[in-house]
Parts: structure tokens; C-alpha cells; sequence
């Protein structure tokens, strides 16, 4: 080990590699539920050049190489399984260009939400990107690279559909362009070439380490206005997301379940987040959006709640700061969810399953559902907070995430940035040539099996 | 049991159909009126019961005094014509149930009634109230907005409570009878509205404007005249008090301000459309402001002046988009004392 921290040294400097105890403890954890796994080494790169030599270096020693961005995904994605090095990204975090005529920016892979959110405020007021609900650390390259969704996602869908191209350091040291870039000046679209961005995206970093990526930017407009609607029956919730969805004006959907406040307990609220450029224009937007769910309006079964002006200017928050007050409900810090991609037909099902869950393990539960494109799918999470200093506690969520994941396959849903133990229940219920066919590919492009092991891995 | 007062007899022998005829959401003419009043007396469907932006000012235009707004709300809850989306009214039913939290506490008059609005109470300060004490809380929140929910049963539950929950908690331990109604619709409810359910108010309710006329009055050499041009906006609940109309003009004269005579002002004011919203009705909601702006802007109203804070949550906004500055009453008057 200490020919190999010798060999990092002379890549990236003593200042960023470190193999002390107290890195290694922070590095071995993300806030979820997830046992510790210790790295042997942490490594913070600086350019592309020397995540190659990283990389290079790894294969030669045989070492486990783990990308790392903010390192909040909650599931332990970035837990060392089988020890190595992490290779924290935060040092290469420079917003390298705007296309303000085709809406798009390059940053590097470890440029946070937080600063491209700042950067575009101060130097492009008319653009914004998709922002997930994360803390503002939480990076670009790991969001779209987990297919995330955020706050524009009614509008572009995942965040991964938001990318234009990418550049990567493969598992054996070459530099690949993937997207426009590869054969133009320009990252434009992944179109129209083959879309090798699938060999990368939703691979938890075992094929490859993005060091750079352009994603498609959208108008920030200078009027926003949310509308919440409001119903008590579940079975309804599909049909109205369907059809405020449909009207194609919406930027963000999210319905949310709560048990408190008490006043919002046995309701299903659907918020719908849109923007304009005059009053005008967003009155249309507007009175669109209610045409559409007419039918619930007149039959009295829902309608859009009076929303004081103040609680509509938190609602229009991006990102919101509601999840992370839940986050600590159990105090202690603890926070994880099962996100489920799934369609929004199962939105009742998935609902109840939640109740069910939450009570059989005697946890509170907070759910909630973002909605990808135009109601083609969503992201239903499951949300557990925890006391991190209490083990039982601890052990309590992990059994109702373990329950959710199994609950979710059992509905035809998928576990989004499923943690080790989820992955192998997402392998079992999975088609096995499927699974062989990801198994062959990792074999061609990482064939010392350095990257990320233990991850997407059966028994 | 708080059976409505309201006579029949005297609708159906009344020829104006002011109720109906000078509503200023519906447009009837004498003989649609006719029918329609009709439908409402045998207890039918009509389509005032769907059409009522629940405005209030039917009683205000009653030339008898009838309460042909209570009987339009019982209509819509006996007929279960709900004006707004029943999730809303059971979620607006939740957050403002009583907590059974009240605690009894001593207070000294004056005795300032906030309502629900507990977020009021920095409004209660300086010269204007020396020495007041503050009551607030949803135990104590006066329940008339049921009004527009078509609850009316809500009001008969828990209007007694309330009023219990006031004199047992406050003002009977501590010998005071008076209560200063900061909030017009408390007002509303402990004078006119009360009554006309036959619910008992054992103690003097004291409209906030009256408070200010003595205040200003005793405070006369301190007052700066304001010298601007101002729009009222009337809330709902001044329809079932119109008595208390001469205050807010004295009000206005004390403070140097000027309420220019505009078309929406006084009997033919316009609803501020907080409540015409949640019945999801935006395109009228819009239409209403649009015109009360208009006119407010049309004769140069520097202030847009409120007494109730949802008017004020819903109107503020645009208010002072269009350049006006939107206050509460009492802080107008604290402006003209300087402070």
C-alpha cells in the first residue's frame, strides 16, 4: 500500500491523497443506512490527465478504484466493498462553458448543484438546469450518472435524458468522447451517433469515471406559480397526474403524502410547478392546468388549495428544504429512501404498500412521488429517517427499506441507486440474459475488475 | 337546536329580490330572480346555491334583515352543493379545528381578540395600545369563514365553544366584559352572526374601528395627517355589520387620508376573491381584481387598505404590482401617530 500511495503522490500531489484514519472513517460511510466500508486511500484528482494515471496506476496494482462525487447518494454506492481507493471527484468542479444559444454547459464531473445553480444565476439569468432535491454538494456528473430527476424533469425526464455527452476515463486508462463531441467541436446531443452514454449511466461508476459531461439547460423564467392539488381517494392520483402532465406546461410535478401536520394526514397533494414570461402567460398556464382536472373540480372530489404567498414562495424553492426537515424528524441525522421508478398507474398500490410497510415495522414513512416527462413514469420514494446513534433504530429502517425494495419489485417497480443488497434483489427478478449481457460488457471494459467491485454483482 | 332565524314569509312576500337582483356575480333579471327565490324557499335546486361567490352582501342588501345569505349556505349544505372541493373544505376543517390547547390566562382591557391570526400580535403595540392584553388561537379562531364552505353545521358546533372557550378562559376570571374584535369578521360573527343562530354572546364585543376612533380621538395632537389618497377594501364581514361602515370614514378623517369615491367602494364593493379562488374559480377571481384594481388605480390610491388579513393575502400582491401600498388599517393609524 505504500507503493501505492507513494505513486499517487507524484500524480496528484501529497495534499490530496490521504490514508489517515479519520478520512478513511468519513469515506467509509454516506448517511444512509449502509455498513461502514473502509477505503485503503482517498484520492482527489485535479484533472482528466491524472484520473488516467489513477487509473492506470490501479490496474497495475490491482487496486479497486471507487468514483466519488458528493457522496450523498444515501445507498452506500460509494462505499469501498472490497476497500481501495476512492476517488473523490469535488476537486474537479470547473464550469467549463455555456452555450447560451443551444442551452447547454460542460462542467466537470465534480462541479456541484449548488455552484452551477450560483454560476448560471450570476452569469446567465435566463438559463437554469434541472436541480434535484439534494443538498447543494451533491454533484452534476453523480446525478445524472444515478439517473436522477429534479425540478425540470416534467419537462426533459431524467436527468440522464439531459445529457448531451460526456468525456470518460475507461477502466483500462483511455480517454473516450462520448456524444456530439466525439466527432464535433460541439456537445450538443448524443444524437445521432451510437449512444454508448448507456455504458456508463446507472452502472454505479463499474465501467468507467466521468470526468467531464454537458447537460441541457432550460429558460429560467422571470414568473413562477405553483398550483397544489388536492385529493383524498389514491385511486385518482394517476389520472389527474396524467392529465396535468399532459398539458405540457408543467416544469416540475410532485405529489406528496404526509402525517404531518396533522392537516395534511389521509391527503394526496400533487404540486405543479410551472413558469412564464408575462402575467399573461402565466395565467394560460394556469387556467390550462386546471381545464385539465375539470372533471375532479366539478365533481368536488379535488381541487388546488389556497396557498398564502409565502407558502407558495417556499414551494417554489428549488431545491426544496422540506425533505431534509423530515430527514431529522428521528434526530440523529439518518435519512434514506427507496426511490422506485415505476409507472404512474401503480401510484394507489405503491401508496398502500407504503402504509402497510410503515406499519408493520413501526417507522414513519414519508412518500412521495416525482414525475418523469409527461406522466411516463415517476420516481416514488419511500422515505425513513433514523437515529444514527441508535443501532435499533438503524436496524429498524434497514428492515422497512429491505421490505420497500422487495414490495416495489414485487409491483413491477425498479429500485432507483438500489445499494448492494437491493441490486442483487434487482438481479434476481431480472432477465438473465440481460444480466449476462452487462456482465460481458463489464468484462470487456474492465477486465482487471477494478472499478467499483461488489456492485451490480450476483452471489 | 341554533335554529336560523330566517322568515319564509318575508322572503315571499318581498318584491325587490335586492338579494339576488344586486348580486354582483350573478346576473338575474326580476323574473329569473322570482324563480330562482322560488327554488330556494321550497328547498330545490337552483343556481344560486352553484353561481353564489359567497360575497356576504345579500345581507347587507336584505331590506328586511332576513338573512337570505344564511339560507343560500343551509341550502348548499342540506343539498350538498359544496362551493368549494370537499378535500379543501375538509383539509380547511383540519387546520382550523380547535386544539382544546387554550390555557385561562389573565388579561386587562383593553382586550385585544386576534382570532386565529396569532401572526397579528406585532400589530398590537405602541400608543394606539397601550397596556392591551392579546387573546389568539385556534380555540378561539370565530368559525365564520363555514360560510363559505356551505358548513354551516361547523358554525353551530363550534361557534359555542368558542364563545365559551373567551369568557371561561379570559374575560370572566379576570372581570373583563369587552372584547376588542381585531379581525371585522369576529365582529360579524359575535353581533349579527351569533344572533341569527340564536347562540348566546355574554359579553360586549367592541368593533376594532371604534377602538381606533376613542384612541385617535384621545390622541388627536399627535396625529400627522397623512394626506394621501387611500381604497378601502371592504371585507365580507362588513356586509352583516354595515353599521360599522361610519367608523372606517372617521378613521380616515382622523388620519388625514382620503378615500376617494370610486365605483367598487361601500354597498357596491367588490369581494377581495380569496374565496372565489378556492372555489376554483380563477377566471372570475381574476376578473374581480382586475376591476377593484383598475378602479383603485383609476383615482390614484396610494394605500390599499385592509381590515382582514385573507383579503390582505389575497389582494396585497397585486395591489402592490399595480404601484399601491397594501396595509392593514391599524398600521395605517400607526403611521399617522408616527410610529
Amino acid at each position: 500500500m505504500e507503493e501505492i500511495y507513494q505513486a499517487l503522490v507524484r500524480i496528484v500531489g501529497a495534499a490530496y491523497v490521504s490514508r489517515d484514519p479519520e478520512e478513511r472513517f468519513i469515506y467509509a460511510r454516506d448517511p444512509g443506512t449502509m455498513e461502514p466500508c473502509e477505503p485503503d486511500l482517498v484520492v482527489m484528482p485535479n484533472s482528466t490527465e491524472e484520473v488516467r494515471q489513477i487509473v492506470l496506476l490501479a490496474n497495475q496494482m490491482r487496486i479497486p478504484v471507487v468514483p466519488m462525487g458528493g457522496g450523498l447518494v444515501l445507498s452506500g454506492l460509494t462505499r469501498p466493498l472490497k476497500g481501495g481507493m476512492v476517488l473523490d471527484m469535488k476537486r474537479m468542479n470547473r464550469i467549463l462553458e455555456v452555450d447560451e444559444m443551444s442551452r447547454s454547459v460542460l462542467v466537470e464531473a465534480g462541479a456541484s448543484q449548488g455552484m452551477l445553480q450560483a454560476y448560471l444565476k450570476k452569469h446567465h439569468p435566463g438559463l437554469k438546469h434541472s436541480i434535484p432535491d439534494a443538498p447543494p454538494i451533491a454533484t452534476i456528473a453523480g446525478n445524472v450518472l444515478i439517473h436522477g430527476s429534479g425540478h425540470l424533469s416534467a419537462t426533459g425526464g431524467f436527468h440522464s435524458d439531459m445529457l448531451n455527452g460526456m468525456e470518460v476515463v475507461l477502466p483500462t486508462g483511455e480517454i473516450a468522447k462520448i456524444g456530439s463531441c466525439a466527432t464535433s467541436p460541439y456537445w450538443f446531443s448524443r444524437a445521432p451517433l451510437p449512444d454508448l452514454a448507456g455504458l456508463f449511466i446507472g452502472w454505479h461508476g463499474t465501467t468507467g469515471i466521468a470526468t467531464k459531461l454537458a447537460i441541457k439547460l432550460y429558460p429560467d423564467r422571470p414568473l413562477g406559480d405553483v398550483g397544489i392539488f388536492v385529493m383524498e381517494d389514491p385511486e385518482l392520483v394517476p389520472g389527474v397526474i396524467h392529465r396535468l402532465a399532459g398539458v405540457a406546461v408543467a416544469e416540475d410535478i410532485l405529489a406528496f403524502m404526509a402525517n404531518a401536520p396533522a392537516w395534511l394526514r389521509g391527503f394526496q397533494l400533487v404540486n405543479v410547478k410551472y413558469g412564464a414570461e408575462t402575467g399573461e402567460e402565466l395565467r394560460l398556464k394556469r387556467d390550462l392546468l386546471r381545464e385539465s382536472v375539470r372533471t375532479y373540480i366539478d365533481e368536488k372530489v379535488g381541487g388546488f388549495m389556497p396557498l398564502p404567498p409565502e407558502m407558495k414562495q417556499r414551494f417554489l424553492e428549488e431545491p426544496q428544504t422540506t425533505l431534509a426537515v423530515f430527514a431529522d424528524t428521528r434526530e440523529g441525522g439518518g435519512f434514506e429512501y427507496v426511490g422506485a421508478i415505476m409507472p404512474i398507474a401503480l401510484f394507489p398500490e405503491a401508496y398502500r404498500k407504503g402504509l402497510e410497510i410503515a406499519e408493520r415495522h413501526g417507522v414513519e414513512c414519508a412518500t412521495g412521488a416525482r414525475i418523469v416527462g409527461l406522466g411516463h413514469c415517476m420516481m416514488f420514494f419511500y422515505g425513513y429517517a433514523f437515529n444514527r446513534a441508535d443501532p435499533s433504530d438503524v436496524k429498524l429502517a434497514q428492515e422497512a427499506l429491505e421490505a420497500t425494495n422487495a414490495a416495489v419489485l414485487e409491483m413491477g417497480g425498479i429500485p432507483w441507486k438500489a445499494e448492494a443488497p437491493a441490486q442483487k434483489q434487482i438481479i434476481e427478478k431480472m432477465d438473465p440474459n440481460t444480466f449476462a449481457l452487462m456482465n460481458r460488457l463489464r468484462g470487456v471494459l474492465d477486465p482487471n475488475g477494478i472499478m467499483n467491485p461488489g456492485n451490480w454483482e450476483a452471489d | 337546536m341554533y335554529e336560523l332565524k330566517y322568515d319564509a314569509e318575508i322572503c315571499a312576500r318581498c318584491e325587490t329580490f335586492d338579494c339576488l337582483t344586486r348580486c354582483q356575480y350573478m346576473d338575474l333579471d326580476l323574473e329569473a330572480a322570482r324563480e330562482e327565490r322560488q327554488r330556494l324557499l321550497d328547498g330545490e335546486d337552483s343556481l344560486v346555491l352553484s353561481e353564489c361567490a359567497t360575497c356576504y352582501a345579500c345581507e347587507e342588501y336584505c331590506p328586511h334583515g332576513n338573512h337570505p345569505f344564511y339560507l343560500i349556505v343551509e341550502r348548499q349544505e342540506e343539498r350538498q352543493a359544496w362551493p368549494v372541493p370537499i378535500p379543501l373544505t375538509k383539509q380547511q376543517l383540519r387546520i382550523m379545528e380547535p386544539r382544546g390547547e387554550i390555557q385561562p390566562g389573565e388579561v386587562t382591557p383593553p382586550v385585544i381578540n386576534l382570532c386565529a391570526f396569532s401572526m397579528l400580535a406585532g400589530c398590537i403595540r405602541g400608543k394606539l395600545y397601550e397596556g392591551a392584553s392579546i387573546i389568539s388561537g385556534r380555540d378561539i379562531f370565530c368559525n365564520i369563514m363555514w360560510l363559505h364552505f356551505g358548513k354551516n353545521s361547523v358554525i353551530r358546533e363550534r361557534l359555542p365553544r368558542v364563545i365559551d372557550n373567551i369568557v371561561s378562559n379570559y374575560l370572566e376570571p379576570s372581570g373583563v366584559d369587552e372584547l376588542i374584535c381585531f379581525h371585522d369578521e369576529c365582529y360579524g360573527t359575535y353581533t349579527q352572526l351569533a344572533p341569527a343562530f340564536g347562540i348566546d354572546v355574554p359579553f360586549k364585543p367592541v368593533h376594532l374601528f371604534e377602538y381606533l376612533v376613542e384612541r385617535l380621538g384621545e390622541l388627536k395632537s399627535e396625529i400627522h395627517r397623512i394626506e394621501a389618497k387611500v381604497a378601502y377594501q371592504r371585507p365580507c364581514s362588513s356586509r352583516l355589520i354595515p353599521e360599522t361602515e361610519h367608523w372606517v370614514d372617521e378613521i380616515f378623517g382622523l388620519i388625514g387620508v382620503d378615500r376617494v369615491e370610486r365605483e367598487y367602494d361601500r354597498e357596491n364593493a367588490l369581494c377581495c376573491a380569496t374565496t372565489i379562488r378556492i372555489a376554483q374559480r380563477d377566471n372570475l377571481a381574476d376578473d374581480v381584481q382586475k376591476r377593484n384594481l383598475d378602479d383603485m388605480e383609476a383615482v390614484g390610491a396610494k394605500y390599499c387598505v385592509f381590515n382582514c388579513p385573507a383579503c390582505m393575502m389575497g389582494l396585497s400582491g397585486p395591489a402592490a404590482e399595480r404601484g399601491m401600498t397594501p396595509i392593514l388599517m391599524s398600521d395605517l393609524c400607526q403611521i399617522a401617530l408616527g410610529e
